[in-house]
């Protein structure tokens, strides 16, 4: 039981990083129906951004820690949100109309880019980063297993929830929201109607990217550990998050990525570790066959 | 960055020169951008310090001169734009088109013969004679994604798998049961085609970029099956030992009944180079002639109808299951066949052989070469491999210049190297068509 709730709570942190990364798969994908290949790799640029914005920070004598995350989180949101629209700016504004499988052949060919810009830049050995934030609670004592909730889950999860509710609110309520709802229904007719839909679609990389960011400076806290190949397999389990979930609705990606960390979790736990990246793509196909619209998603209709 | 629009003809005098200003503008602005790009990535290096803990070491210089070349690039781009209005096909002067388009026919020929002559005029050169192997290796898995891809348009992400599938058959059939290599070939065919069927199955109901991420997963599932099932595949050693090919049950060695001993020849090593490059050029060129004959098949005509438009194959009665099944099923038994032969050439395998980026790889090839052409398969393969050799020295850069290849070329030449559709049913003349005119109503973005 006790080792149950300690798998629960690791899934559930382990979730909030998928689900932060899939909001971008499942914006994209509900604007403009393509799949941002290269996200994954964005959010392995993110943490590589967070890393060594903090290394500079302590090289320039900064680490009361609380500061120096807040710092760290600002500044790699900013650079990762500025790599997302540099990649939507060359590799996927120009093929706008072009034929439909030519955006995703060219998201895998940014994605092997950004994979080995940061390979050459800064070296294919792993990253390791002592534990910043230490300390926890001790929630349950039972006989020889203590469930322990680590400060840094704690952080995980809650700015997980502080970001999906500003974003949350972003989409419903303000302007730029109402235009990427419009943009999301119909391109044609939202630019018809006096919306820039190249800002809008821009705008929508830049926030999954800080986003990504943010999942990025996470998943360097919680492991511990980067290295430039995070991101392919982080970026499947987050789309398949966000197909989970139902692609194009936001709060499918946060409770498909919560649901595929506790599977994951879970199976590393009860049944095997080596196998826990086939159950990732296992449930991805499970998942398409039977269930193609997702949890929360939209039956999609085929119009001739 | 945004590019303010090229004056409209018409309603402003053409510019002779952009505005400088503005120009430099511009190009402050992308200076900045890639100031923030690089600024953390590039202007500081993370290494391993003396007690294990990262230290961080500065490269401003390296950063100064990305941001200087990104100036300079795009003041040079903003003062010289307005010259570049020609449209885009009109680098290549009419004359050598015209010339091209006349020696086209002939081209296929002519590398044929070169492809036959190969062994002959190399016959010293081992570096050469492996590299032709390997061209003609990706050719032939070129041959196979393009069935699925290129005629059917079904995006295969995990073609890869196929290959492992076909490789591994053939390394524990051949091993296990003794079997010869012209024995494995089908059985490693028909394996790799069983799996192609069972990936089809599940996927047949998908979309175009779900089934690209499904086959992604398939190829990492096998891949990973192949890391972890230790007792049957090795693991991460792999399986070593595999037999190597024999001349129809003469063996390449020393030994009396060995090649050279039967047709009185001094044994060589080469002889097996020159056995195994005749052997797959023979098997790619087999694929190629079945993809010909398939394409005038009604299943042939039917990939392609579908590729087109699969709503309007089934108003028509085609049943797109059985189309799709059997597209997955024949590219996936050449994938077979090119993987037992892998794996009889290395006489090694491991699941390090089959990641995602020879997928991606193959699946470049396809889409450089201009999907659907066999040709430009075979350009595109010759191209890529030959430029990974040309530039073996800068190793390190290879992948780097391989994705932001593959971007470029969807960007600029969409169509690939060989943009033009040969019609699988004509009335008088086969005529090539420029791809740009077809519209594929499928294919097409829904923006």
């Amino acid at each position: 039981m006790e080792y149950f709730v300690q798998q629960l709570i690791n899934g559930i942190t382990l979730g909030s990083i998928y689900g932060l990364i899939a909001i971008g798969y499942t914006m994209v994908y509900g604007i403009i129906g393509m799949i941002n290949f290269a996200h994954g790799d964005i959010f392995m640029v993110g943490a590589f951004l967070a890393l060594i914005a903090f290394l500079v920070l302590v090289a320039f004598g900064i680490t009361a820690v609380p500061l120096a995350l807040l710092i760290v989180l600002l500044v790699s949101m900013a650079l990762t949100a500025l790599y997302g629209w540099t990649v939507e700016r060359i590799a996927y504004r120009p093929l706008r109309h072009s034929f439909r499988l030519a955006p995703l052949i060219s998201a895998i060919g940014m994605s092997i880019v950004l994979q080995n810009y940061v390979q050459i830049a800064q070296g294919a050995r792993v990253k390791p980063l002592p534990p910043l934030v230490q300390g926890g609670y001790t929630l349950l004592e039972g006989n020889n297993f203590a469930v322990r909730l680590s400060n840094i889950q704690i952080i995980v999860v809650l700015t997980t929830i502080l970001l999906m509710a500003g974003f949350s609110y972003l989409v419903a309520r303000t302007r730029l929201g109402r235009n990427m709802r419009a943009c999301e229904q119909d391109l044609k007719m939202a630019a018809l109607v006096g919306i820039d839909v190249d800002r809008t679609i821009s705008l929508t990389f830049v926030i999954g990217a800080a986003l990504a960011a943010v999942a990025g400076l996470m998943f360097l806290l919680y492991y511990g550990v980067v290295d430039f190949f995070i991101g392919f397999l982080a970026g499947v389990k987050a789309f398949t998050a966000a197909v989970l979930g139902g692609i194009g609705s936001l709060p499918g990606a946060m409770i498909g990525g919560i649901l595929i960390g506790l599977i994951e979790t879970m199976w590393s736990a009860y049944f095997s570790i080596e196998y826990k990246d086939v159950a990732a793509f296992a449930i991805l196909i499970i998942v398409l066959i039977f269930l193609p619209t997702g949890i929360l998603g939209r039956p999609e209709v085929e119009k001739v | 960055m945004s590019d303010p629009s090229p004056a409209t003809p018409g309603l402003k005098p053409a510019v002779e020169w952009a505005d400088p200003l503005a120009a430099l503008k511009e190009a402050a602005i992308a200076a900045a951008v890639a100031f923030g790009l690089f600024g953390l990535l590039i202007g500081f290096r993370t290494e391993q310090g003396p007690n294990g803990a990262l230290v961080i070491a500065t490269r401003f210089d390296t950063l100064a001169e990305f941001v200087a070349a990104t100036f300079v690039g795009r003041l040079s781009f903003a003062l010289t734009r307005h010259r570049f209005t020609v449209p885009a096909n009109v680098f290549v002067p009419t004359a050598v088109r015209k010339t091209a388009a006349a020696l086209s026919p002939y081209l296929a020929v002519a590398l044929l013969l070169f492809a036959l002559a190969v062994p002959v005029l190399f016959y010293n050169d081992r570096y050469l004679l492996d590299l032709a192997i390997l061209i003609v290796t990706y050719i032939m898995l070129g041959f196979g994604l393009n069935i699925v891809v290129g005629l059917a348009g079904l995006l295969d992400l995990g073609y890869v798998a196929f290959y492992a599938v076909g490789a591994y058959s053939y390394a524990l059939i051949a091993q296990d049961f003794g079997l010869s290599f012209w024995v494995c070939l089908p059985l490693a065919g028909i394996l790799a085609a069983s799996a192609g069927l069972l990936l089809g199955f599940p996927v047949l109901r998908l979309r175009g970029d779900y089934l690209a991420i499904v086959t992604l997963g398939f190829g990492e599932i096998i891949r990973l099956v192949l890391l972890n099932w230790q007792s049957l595949t090795g693991g991460p050693n792999g399986i070593s030992g595999i037999p190597r090919p024999s001349f129809f049950g003469l063996p390449f060695n020393t030994s009396a009944n060995g090649f050279a001993a039967t047709f009185g020849l001094h044994y060589s090593p080469t002889h097996r180079v020159v056995f195994s490059y005749y052997l797959i050029l023979g098997l790619a060129l087999l694929t190629n002639w079945i993809t010909l004959r398939l394409r005038r098949l009604p299943i042939g005509r039917a990939w392609e109808a579908l590729r087109e438009d699969e709503i309007a194959c089934r108003a028509l009665g085609i049943n797109t299951t059985t189309t799709k099944l059997t597209a997955f099923a024949m590219g996936a038994m050449f994938g077979g066949f090119a993987g037992a032969f892998f794996a009889t050439r290395q006489g090694f395998i491991s699941p390090e052989s089959f990641t995602f980026s020879e997928s991606a790889l193959v699946l470049a090839i396809v889409v450089l070469g201009g999907m659907g052409s066999q040709l430009g398969v075979a350009l595109a393969a010759t191209a890529m491999l030959g430029g990974f050799e040309l530039f073996r020295e800068f190793d390190q850069y290879r992948m780097l210049v391989f994705g932001a290849a593959m971007v470029a070329i969807v960007i600029y030449r969409p169509r690939g190297l060989v943009a033009t559709r040969t019609p699988s049913v004509s009335m008088r003349e086969r005529k090539d068509i420029p791809a740009d005119l077809v519209r594929d109503a499928r294919t097409e973005s829904p923006a």
